[in-house]
């Protein structure tokens, strides 16, 4: 039963794709129904997999029927089949956001006919990098897994997006060359790919040997998952791609490369040779992420610095290299991925709702929406680590791991720790009180409409031509120096009228200052479907703290089959253990 | 079957070449540091199969004759990924042309914005107070940069048309 599901969650998507391409942009509606069905599928199969994987064990396919160390090997172990449980929910959150987006910018009329088949050729990749039993099969998952996500970030080619993608593409192919020739030496040395294989014959090797292998896949895997000093590219990529590209992104694809990590330091170097020096890289990926992201005005770059912070958690437990750590580690990547998924639609929604992302602009929006405003305080409350919140579980397993392993460094990291958290609380609570509760008439108002032109490039729809540079003055000339101060006070009065109508949504928004709302755009209601898909992730992130039992058992029952390697060897090479 | 050192000369060359082109700002020259250090990793899986052989075929040779025929299939999937995402680079430079007439990296203006910040708090910071480009958080200004440059080109090359790439004129020309 389970070696009939395991490949499902692959190849579902990426035949989902194949007809997603192939209805296109005739027939959206279609399309839409098919990406959100196949995704359904995929959520039903993983869940099945990991009922499956916790009560019967570890299970190995070998695609093809090929002998076992000849063949692509899938693997389905705890660890596997609970990140495709994650993965398959936020990407279903996220494509039905998506849909709503589209849907309310009028995409009916307009459809992008490629996000469909690319969102889902992304999750294919996602999910074969999580069930790859080989490492070059982990590579052509990462490789399917970027390739769809270059399209997602440069979706509609405005300049702003093109250059985040230049420098996440590039840094992208650095990684993917040297996770290649990684593999390349590890073949060398060992004439063999296979995970369970390379499990016994990586040890036999000559210790310098070993490190130099270990640190060349560390080093690729630390850049995916964006652990510093290798993290400087997500802060300046992230932003500015479509809100739900952002999220699915920001969710996922970093954990891949986390969950790269578990297995390299689990399976294939159990030794613990690097540790310390993972210790030290979660320590600078902790405060200098969190640090970076209290400097920031802006909210998405301010999630996308609480992302890399948060990070530096996982890498954490995985170098205590204990059960506890790992388990803590497990649990927190579980966590993040729903809770920094749902933290970017919100954003999105911000972004809809207020014209801007920049908390120097926004103001009042707890007043124009007391929903919104409650979708965003209970995921950041999670995400800052306030009880009774998961996040509050996933920091408390992960310190009390790290007190108990008894070294100095672990007690600094724990420190570090709590202080990552308490300066989350700061940067989040920054935005909470001024995006939401701060007076709109403090907020710059002479410039929102023309921030909501500037901030135009988040959204699915084609990006509006460029307003000829005569119309669109900079932003220093709009106030002339002998402005009448009433000028400035009327505009906030407009300002204030035009919170205040969104509040009320019975009239539509009138700008006040004699120019036309950005076509597209206007300030309306919360689309729906938006609403909706963000409101049940916020109730998944809230699930986890409810489910937080059974799910930190699933949790340290990977982490121990981690650490004992059994169960994933034998599932490969049967159960006599024969490994050739 | 006799090892050769020509194989791990010419890997290291091109690792070499393609570091020092990848730290090029032009895109066009990373894009050629990436196809040179692709090559040199395809090369170096090649080369892990040990020396070369007669070709691994059924009934063609022996199998002590054969040459490892795994880090061919391993090489043959490289190059396919190597070549897609190298025609999508291109797009992308392409694009990046004809948005801002330059194919080179662009400084990150909000790094520097960071970096120019005072050590005040930014609660402490009245909106008001700012100077208005201060205010705007993200590449807003990039944008009004991008249309700048773009109508600038428009008055000083008027009759061609703005993704003509056969002449190059560059930021250096506007000023």
């Amino acid at each position: 039963m389970i070696r009939v599901l395991t490949p499902l969650p692959v190849l579902l998507p990426l035949l989902g794709a194949a007809a997603a391409l192939l209805v296109g942009g005739r027939h959206p509606r279609m399309q839409r129904t098919l990406s959100v069905a196949v995704l359904t599928a995929v959520l039903g199969v993983s869940i099945a997999l990991l009922l499956l994987a916790d009560s019967e064990g570890a299970a190995a396919l070998s695609v093809g029927g090929w002998p076992v160390p000849l063949g692509v090997v899938l693997v389905v172990d705890r660890l596997s089949a609970l990140m495709l449980v994650v993965a398959a929910a936020v990407a279903l959150g996220v494509l039905v956001f998506a849909v709503g987006q589209g849907a309310a910018d009028g995409d009916a009329e307009t459809p992008i006919s490629i996000f469909h088949p690319t969102f889902l050729v992304l999750i294919a990749g996602v999910a074969n990098a999580f069930l790859a039993g080989d490492l070059f099969n982990l590579y052509v998952g990462f490789e399917i897994l970027l390739t769809a996500s270059y399209v997602l970030l440069t979706l509609g080619g405005s300049a702003a997006r093109i250059r985040a993608g230049i420098t996440y593409i590039i840094v992208s192919l650095l990684s993917s060359v040297l996770f290649l020739a990684a593999i390349a030496l590890v073949y060398a040395a060992t004439g063999t790919v296979n995970m369970a294989q390379l499990a016994g014959r990586l040890a036999e090797l000559p210790e310098g040997t070993q490190l130099l292998l270990q640190s060349m896949l560390l080093i690729a895997f630390c850049i995916k998952a964006a652990v510093f000093p290798l993290s400087a590219w997500l802060p300046d990529s992230y932003p500015t791609a479509p809100a739900p590209v952002t999220a699915v992104f920001a969710g996922l694809l970093t954990k891949v490369g986390v969950y790269a990590v578990i297995r390299t330091q689990t399976l294939l170097f159990p030794g613990g040779a690097l540790d310390e020096v993972l210790m030290w890289a979660a320590l600078a990926t902790m405060v200098v992420g969190i640090l970076g992201a209290v400097a920031q005005t802006d909210v998405r770059r301010i999630l996308s610095f609480t992302l890399v912070s948060h990070i530096g958690y996982m890498v954490f437990g995985i170098s205590l290299a204990s059960t506890a750590g790992l388990a803590g580690a497990i649990f927190y990547v579980v966590h993040h991925i729903a809770i920094q998924t749902t933290l970017f639609l919100v954003a999105g929604l911000i972004e809809r709702q207020g014209g801007s992302t920049s908390v120097n602009r926004l103001g009042g929006l707890a007043t124009a929406s007391p929903l919104l405003a409650v979708l965003y305080f209970v995921p950041a409350m999670n995400l800052a680590g306030i009880p009774p919140f998961s996040g509050f579980i996933g920091k408390l397993g992960l310190l009390e791991a790290g007190v108990a392993d008894g070294g100095w460094l672990p007690i600094v990291l724990v420190a570090g720790g709590a202080v990552t958290s308490l300066l989350t609380l700061l940067a989040i609570s920054r935005v909470w009180s001024r995006a939401f509760w701060r007076p709109p008439t403090q907020s710059p108002a002479d410039d929102t409409s023309d921030a909501a032109a500037a901030d135009a490039g988040p959204d699915l729809s084609p990006e509006p031509l460029p307003s000829p540079v005569e119309e669109q003055e900079p932003a220093g000339e709009k106030q002339p120096a002998g402005a009448a101060l009433g000028d400035r006070a009327e505009a906030r009065r407009a300002a204030w009228q035009r919170h205040t109508a969104v509040a009320t949504a019975s009239t539509p928004a009138t700008d006040g200052l004699g120019n036309d709302e950005r076509p597209g755009r206007p300030l309306r209601p919360l689309p729906r479907v938006m609403v909706a898909s963000t409101a049940a992730m916020v109730v998944v992130t809230v699930g986890l703290t409810a489910l937080a039992g059974p799910l930190y058992g699933i949790a340290d029952r990977a982490a121990g089959d981690l650490r004992d390697r059994g169960p994933y060897i034998s599932s490969v090479f049967g159960d006599d253990g024969a490994v050739p | 079957m006799t090892p050769t050192v020509v194989l791990p000369v010419v890997i290291g060359v091109l690792y070499a070449a393609g570091v020092y082109l990848l730290l090029d700002r032009s895109l066009t020259r990373v894009l050629l540091g990436f196809l040179l250090l692709g090559n040199a990793t395809n090369l170096l899986l090649l080369s892990t199969g040990g020396p070369s052989g007669l070709a691994p075929i059924l009934g063609y040779a022996e199998p002590e004759e054969m040459s490892d025929p795994l880090p061919q299939a391993l090489v043959l999937t490289a190059i396919v990924i190597t070549f897609g995402i190298a025609a999508f680079v291109l797009a992308i430079i392409y694009r990046s042309w004809r948005l801002v007439r330059q194919e080179v990296i662009e400084v990150d203006e909000e790094d520097r914005r960071v970096a120019r910040r005072s050590g005040t708090d930014a609660d402490e910071i009245d909106p008001d107070d700012l100077a208005p480009e201060d205010r705007a958080a993200m590449h807003a200004d990039t944008f009004a940069a991008d249309n700048e440059v773009e109508a600038t080109l428009a008055r000083h090359y008027a009759g061609i048309a703005s993704d003509d790439v056969d002449l190059p004129p560059t930021d250096r020309h506007l000023k």
